[in-house]
């Protein structure tokens, strides 16, 4: 069938327009709809894997057949990776959008809040699809604009200046992910992805070429929030209201940041010794120093926001050992377990840190302050929370059984088998870190008795929000399952594969 | 070649405004300078020596066509950077009321 | 705020059917000279925007123009979006077909359904920057008064 890559952008964008004119007649139009849209997407996005796929399935926008073989419609590719990626995104969306059901209701706006949510998921959904590099731009720039006013969302003092900075740095991302664009039409004539990547086969690496490269690899790390391009996150993820807040850190940094990066640099570009380099450095930064950053905050989101850039640092590293590797000419499997274990660890992090997000929101519900040296004592009063706090905790800090140790385990034993034994040293040093880390908000939250000075606002928490809290720590727990032969074939192997083997995006997408 | 070195430096010029300007309104305005270079670079790339406009008319034989690409891409630019300036503005106006002044250097309250 | 000086008024007057049908036919010629949807689209939201200015935001009732500009853009949008999945049912298995007929070339009613695009996306395009000016006017007339 040649319509199902096109249904993921459609149906959010239909969502999103309809919200406005109907919601302002019927009350309660735009929760229904937004739950049935998100919940659509996430059993479409199984049953794609359900159903079974041999080759990528390629749309082609307009009906426009290749000519000469030379494409020239816009693709939208649903392959191994894409899958992947879209089942992170649409799953933490749904779950998000279920807490949002009780956590938005002291806002006065709230058609707005569904509707630039579903052009968010639009956006994201756009993004992880598409195989033309100025499409690619479009929809980034439709989910990041899209998060801007959601991040200013409760126009208080606080957030409307996070919302500044983070646009203002954003903003220059996307201009400098533009001029690239522009330098790659110049030398390659073509905005398909796969005809790109044929035609940069036979080239040599021009200037040119190597300064498209870096633009990229700035623009989208400053997407991503890798070290020194992490200003904006700490204010912007502490400051947006906390099932945004869940989105933004879960899926957002990863499906316009990594991604592409991933995307851009394995099949596209050839691997050159100094960008992989470059970016195992990047992640190196980011996981020591987001880490180190972490230990001093008393601001319970802010302290969060700064795990977020450390944790992006385990993805990064696992997939750079995977591209020096593969540089070199190494052994594959070890690759492979490399790369594995980086995705793998990737939609780990989106649901621990989705999760911790949100319990973060049913805190500042209940006692109405962030403030850890303020809070405590919560263990008895909020048991939901409280457990789950706990759990996210033991999966973030890398605690068997849950599912954070094995991603982490497996780009440890990568590291080490790849002889890069003071990366693997780093990882489990900031491993213990980030263990200490969440000790210390565990018992400043739910366990300080004597010097806790809050009081409880509200009498308890709305069903939808510990709905979504007890989904996620149950997926936790099931996610570490992931590691066994029989759902890796199904799930990550097809990742894997669209990554080692580099040089087939071309001739699959072409050919077809 | 020396037109799109222009075209650098041009960006370079909005990021010295965006950098190192203190009011908020100056920070959109050096912010709109480099989308407008960017926007210069795109349709600067598509031009071919005595080419016409590329829109199809009869009775003519093989006429040479600017490349349309980059004009599909600069227009589909422009309406994505009108929505990043409306943006920056609404949330510009809003942060004076909040804060009673438009210096970079009072809007400070988030640190660490 | 308050309007203009009367010659101001007057001319502005004038020149905004000139402004309106200058845009029409930009937006409706979209297929045979440059321009389409959203050059036009912004000229006929200019001409709108001229008039406000001229004449004040005190003769208008701002909230409720600004309810129908929003509802304006979000179904000329829908009808987009319909436009397109159309394809799907009228021909082929394709997303955004070109499914009427192409007449000549040079003539004003051809080349398929772009031209109801064009028209459509206009009338999004002047809604949208409409409802963006009247809700900065409404921000600063209403609230931060």
């Amino acid at each position: 069938m040649e319509l199902i890559p096109a249904l993921y952008i459609i149906i959010p964008l239909l969502g999103a327009f309809l919200i406005p004119i109907i919601g302002h007649f019927v009350k309660g139009f735009q929760k229904t709809i937004s739950v049935i849209i998100t919940l659509f997407l996430v059993f479409y996005s199984v049953w794609f894997y359900i159903v079974g796929y041999e080759a990528p399935a390629v749309t082609k926008v307009g009906g426009w057949e290749a000519v000469n073989g030379v494409p020239i419609a816009i693709y939208l590719i649903y392959d191994g990776l894409s899958a992947f990626i879209i089942l992170t995104v649409n799953l933490i969306a749904f779950l998000s959008t279920v807490y949002a059901m009780g956590y938005i209701k002291r806002f006065t706006a709230e058609n707005n809040f569904y509707a630039l949510l579903c052009l968010m998921i639009a956006g994201m959904n756009g993004v992880v699809l598409s195989g033309d590099i100025f499409n690619m731009y479009v929809f980034l720039e439709i989910a990041v604009i899209a998060s801007y006013a959601l991040v200013a969302f409760g126009t208080e003092k606080r957030e409307l200046e996070a919302s500044f900075k983070y646009q203002v740095l954003g903003g220059i991302a996307s201009l400098l992910i533009l001029f690239a664009v522009g330098l790659l039409y110049w030398q390659t004539q073509t905005l398909n992805l796969a005809d790109i990547s044929a035609i940069l086969q036979y080239q040599d690496q021009s200037p040119a070429l190597i300064f498209t490269e870096v633009l990229l690899i700035v623009g989208f790390g400053l997407k991503e929030a890798m070290i020194p391009f992490h200003a904006w996150l700490p204010d912007a993820h502490s400051s947006a209201p906390s099932p945004i807040s869940a989105m933004l850190s879960g899926v957002l940094i990863k499906a316009v940041g990594v991604y592409a990066l991933i995307r851009l640099f394995f099949n596209i570009f050839t691997i050159t010794y100094e960008v992989s380099l470059l970016i195992v450095v990047l992640g190196t930064l980011s996981m020591v120093i987001g880490v180190l950053l972490a230990i001093s905050q008393w601001d319970l989101k802010r302290l969060l926001a700064y795990h977020s850039i450390s944790q992006m640092g385990y993805v990064v590293i696992g997939v750079g050992i995977g591209m020096m590797i593969i540089f070199e000419d190494g052994n594959r499997t070890v690759a492979a377990l490399s790369i594995a274990g980086g995705l793998f660890h990737l939609i780990n992090h989106a649901v621990f840190k989705g999760l911790l997000f949100l319990d973060a929101g049913a805190i500042e519900y209940m006692s109405g302050t962030r403030n850890l040296k303020e809070l405590g004592g919560l263990s008895q009063k909020m048991p939901v929370t409280s457990s789950t706090s706990l759990g996210a905790s033991l999966a973030i800090s890398g605690i068997p059984p849950f599912n954070g140790f094995f991603s982490k385990l497996l780009i440890i034993i990568a590291a080490v088998r790849a002889e890069f034994y003071l990366l693997a040293a780093l990882a489990v040093f900031v491993n213990f870190v980030t263990l200490g880390s969440f000790m210390k908000f565990i018992r400043y939250a739910f366990f300080n008795m004597k010097e806790s000075k809050v009081s409880l606002k509200a009498k308890k928490l709305p069903f939808s929000m510990k709905f979504s809290m007890i989904t996620m720590v149950i997926l936790c727990v099931l996610m570490s399952l992931m590691v066994f032969p029989f759902f890796r074939d199904i799930l990550l192997n097809p990742a894997v594969d669209v990554l080692i083997n580099t040089g087939e995006y071309a001739t699959k997408i072409i050919g077809s | 070649m020396t037109v799109y070195v222009m075209c650098f430096i041009l960006f370079l010029v909005g990021l010295y405004g965006v950098l190192t300007r203190r009011n908020l309104i100056k920070i959109v305005i050096g912010f709109s300078i480099m989308e407008f270079s960017c926007f210069l670079f795109l349709a600067m790339i598509g031009y071919i020596e005595n080419g016409l406009a590329p829109i199809l008319k009869e009775e003519m034989e093989n006429p040479v066509y600017v490349d349309p690409l980059p004009q599909a891409m600069v227009l589909t630019a422009i309406v994505i950077g009108l929505a990043t300036t409306a943006m920056l503005l609404a949330i510009a106006i809003r942060i004076y009321k909040k804060y009673g002044t438009f210096d970079i250097r009072k809007v400070n309250e988030l640190k660490g | 705020m308050n309007g203009m000086t009367q010659i101001v008024k007057k001319v502005t007057q004038l020149m905004s059917g000139l402004i309106f049908m200058y845009g029409l036919y930009i937006i409706t010629h979209g297929h045979l000279t440059p321009g389409g949807g959203f050059a036009g689209g912004a000229i006929v939201a200019g001409g709108f925007i001229l008039l406000i200015l001229a004449y004040g935001s005190k003769v208008l009732n701002l909230r409720k123009e600004e309810t129908q500009t929003s509802i304006t853009e979000s179904v000329a949008l829908l009808v987009i979006v319909m436009l397109a999945l159309a394809g799907l049912f009228l021909g082929t298995y394709v997303f955004f077909n070109n499914y009427l007929p192409q007449g000549e070339i040079g003539q004003l009613i051809s080349a398929g359904v772009i031209p109801i695009y064009n028209i459509f996306i206009g009338m999004e395009v002047a809604a949208a920057l409409l409802t963006i000016f009247l809700g900065l006017v409404i921000y600063k007339e209403e609230v931060a008064s």
